[in-house]
């Protein structure tokens, strides 16, 4: 589904180049559910960017679903975001002055759908994540677990391929952090791929593989059993010098 | 994205901030309140000059005696200047064809006396014709005689304020006056005219030409009206009468307007006046317009977060474009609308408080403030829209 290869991503900071990301190369297969870690500035954030295609990497290949889209011009890039993927953030970016429908409704505006099916296709989103009888509630009136709800549902209301998903339990207690989770691994269950960039371990171990990220570059990859010996290395790499 | 969830987009972004959508609303819709009220005052008063020629008629010729009044060189030298005689008008009513009727005219100020009251009253010297050429009526009485020109007659005219001033609630038709030294009996009374070229025809009192000449001690005429029989003949008409009366005076030293020139004149000077009026008005539209872009600026970057956002979901940049650019039409249309209304108030009020005036504004005045009112929410909204559409996902979800 997704293949990277050589990707680099230099930013200017202040006139002196800080490398994000140097040669990345991974492959991410139809339906997996990674987990990318690592210490603040390793780049983790700056990868999801770009396999979000808000960002482009400087030097590299991404291909997604067979097609280079680094070479893609900004309104094909739009399209791409649109019907391909969907995205959950930390602080949830709801649209304040929306409510939990309208919000869930917000993709399929700019999609061209009318409103009638605008409104059904919502509310069975909202339905699917438990919170149909909170629809016309306005974000402030949500918590912050059904917050991240509407938000999960605004991200798949579309049917992306690829949810990616940057620190989404980051502002959430245990209780709702767990239950958002189960709502991201139900959908990666049922055929979505899911990539979580996170801190947690907690959050990490449940992937069925983890991508540890330093400097810019992937130091190790863990799948399975080896899942526990990442989290460590971050750890180290988190405590250490 | 239909136009429909655009502006609903646009609408419920706006509803977010009342006040500050209110204030920028306001600033158009006194622009546009200034456009149609001063353009209605701008077309008001040309429709009260108008009004003002059509009182006196329309096919008339007006022989004004040029150099007994603006004589130029020393006196006694050259240029000796002559008089615009009864004998002249007489010579054009008779040797030009197209006139129907002329009218001599001879005005100054004197004295109306009845017993103890007194009141200075515009005399007014003129001949039985005057009464349908300068569209008057009598409200009691009748009017001048149609005697020959020459002829002095103790009779007056008064106009309705003179008369009301010195016989309070009574009839002075038949009572013996006072103009001046001239003892005149009243033979009538004018009904309400109110002002015709600047002279307050309610404040008359007309005598016949050869006594005001008389009573004023004028050898010459103020003004000569013709009236020409038919509106087409009214330049050839002017032309013979200038000819006519050169031959007499032995060099040309009158002038004669037609009431076309002269209401050609007023026109264009009033439309110019009114285009300048609406200039004016509109640059407070302009100055609204900053407004409005001042608060789509600052909206944008309240809402960079959002914008991030827009684009993560998938929003072209010509959607994102096209949302803010609504909102920006949309306060300024709205702003249009406000004023609309707000500029018909005060004209209704301008005309109750002054009726004379027939202020309206003109209907081109109308559709161009509002357009304008739409188009300065387009152009001034261009600038933070695309600051909105140029944003970097990455940056703007970030808020920065």
């Amino acid at each position: 589904m997704i293949r990277l290869k050589g990707i680099s991503r230099t930013f200017d900071v202040g006139g002196e180049p800080v490398h994000a990301l140097t040669d990345v190369d991974e492959t991410i297969g139809a339906g997996e559910h990674l987990a990318i870690m690592g210490p603040s500035g390793s780049g983790k954030s700056t990868l999801l960017h770009i396999l979000g295609c808000l960002d482009r990497p400087d030097r590299g290949v991404y291909e997604l679903l067979g097609r280079d889209v680094a070479r893609l011009d900004e309104g094909e890039l739009s399209l791409v975001r649109r019907h391909t993927i969907g995205f959950v953030f930390q602080f949830f970016h709801l649209v304040p002055r929306l409510t939990a429908l309208e919000n869930v409704e917000l993709p399929m505006v700019f999609a061209g759908i009318e409103a009638g099916e605008r409104r059904e296709r919502a509310t069975s989103r909202l339905r699917a994540v438990g919170l149909e009888p909170r629809a016309t509630h306005r974000p402030d009136q949500l918590s912050g677990g059904e917050r991240q709800r509407v938000a999960i549902a605004r991200a798949t209301v579309l049917d992306p391929k690829l949810l990616l998903a940057d620190e989404p339990t980051g502002n959430l207690d245990t209780a709702s952090g767990r239950q958002v989770l189960e709502i991201l691994e139900q959908m990666n269950a049922a055929g979505l791929t899911l990539v979580v960039v996170t801190h947690d371990p907690a959050v990490a171990r449940r992937a069925r593989r983890v991508l540890v990220l330093k400097d810019g570059r992937v130091v190790h990859r863990g799948d399975g059993a080896h899942i526990q010996a990442a989290v460590e290395i971050l750890a180290a790499a988190e405590n250490g010098p | 994205m239909s136009l429909r969830d655009v502006l609903g987009f646009a609408a419920l972004a706006l509803r977010g901030h009342r006040v500050r959508t209110g204030m920028s609303l306001l600033g158009v819709a006194i622009g546009v309140a200034a456009v149609v009220t001063l353009t209605a005052l701008g077309e008001g008063a040309r429709l009260y000059v108008v009004g003002q020629f059509a009182s006196i008629g329309t096919n008339l010729v007006i022989v004004v005696p040029g150099k007994t009044e603006t004589t130029g060189g020393m006196p006694g030298m050259g240029g000796v200047p002559n008089d615009l005689t009864l004998e002249d008008a007489r010579a054009v009513l008779r040797g030009v064809a197209e006139v129907e009727k002329a009218v001599p005219f001879v005005i100054g100020t004197e004295t109306l006396a009845f017993q103890e009251r007194r009141r200075q009253v515009a005399v007014f010297g003129s001949t039985s014709d005057a009464l349908e050429v300068r569209r008057l009526t009598v409200a009691g009485g009748r009017f001048l005689p149609p005697l020959e020109w020459e002829r002095t007659s103790p009779v007056t005219v008064l106009g309705r304020t003179a008369a009301g001033e010195l016989f309070p609630g009574r009839d002075p038709v038949g009572e013996i006056v006072r103009v001046g030294d001239w003892r005149m009996r009243v033979i009538g009374v004018l009904a309400p005219r109110g002002q015709q070229l600047g002279i307050d025809m309610d404040d008359v009192a007309i005598v016949t030409v050869a006594t005001a000449m008389k009573m004023l001690n004028r050898r010459s005429l103020f003004r000569l009206l013709l009236q020409v029989r038919t509106h087409a003949d009214l330049d050839r008409t002017k032309d013979r009468v200038v000819r006519l009366i050169k031959e007499r005076h032995g060099e040309e030293d009158v002038t004669a307007i037609t009431q076309d020139a002269v209401l050609g004149a007023f026109t264009s000077i009033l439309g110019a006046l009114t285009l300048a009026l609406a200039g004016i008005a509109s640059v407070s539209l302009a100055v609204a317009g900053v407004g409005i872009m001042n608060v789509m600026l600052v909206s944008v970057s309240e809402r960079t977060r959002e914008i991030g956002l827009l684009k993560a979901l998938g929003a072209e940049r010509r959607q994102i474009l096209l949302a803010f650019l609504a909102e920006a039409v949309l306060i300024s249309s709205a702003g249009g609308l406000l004023g609309l209304a707000v500029g018909w108030l005060a004209v209704r009020g301008l005309v109750l408080l002054y009726p004379a005036l027939p202020a309206s504004p003109p209907p081109w005045a109308v559709v161009a403030a509002f357009s304008l009112s739409v188009a300065v929410g387009a152009v001034f909204g261009v600038l933070p829209a695309r600051r909105a559409t140029r944003l970097d996902p990455v940056a703007a979800l970030a808020g920065r």
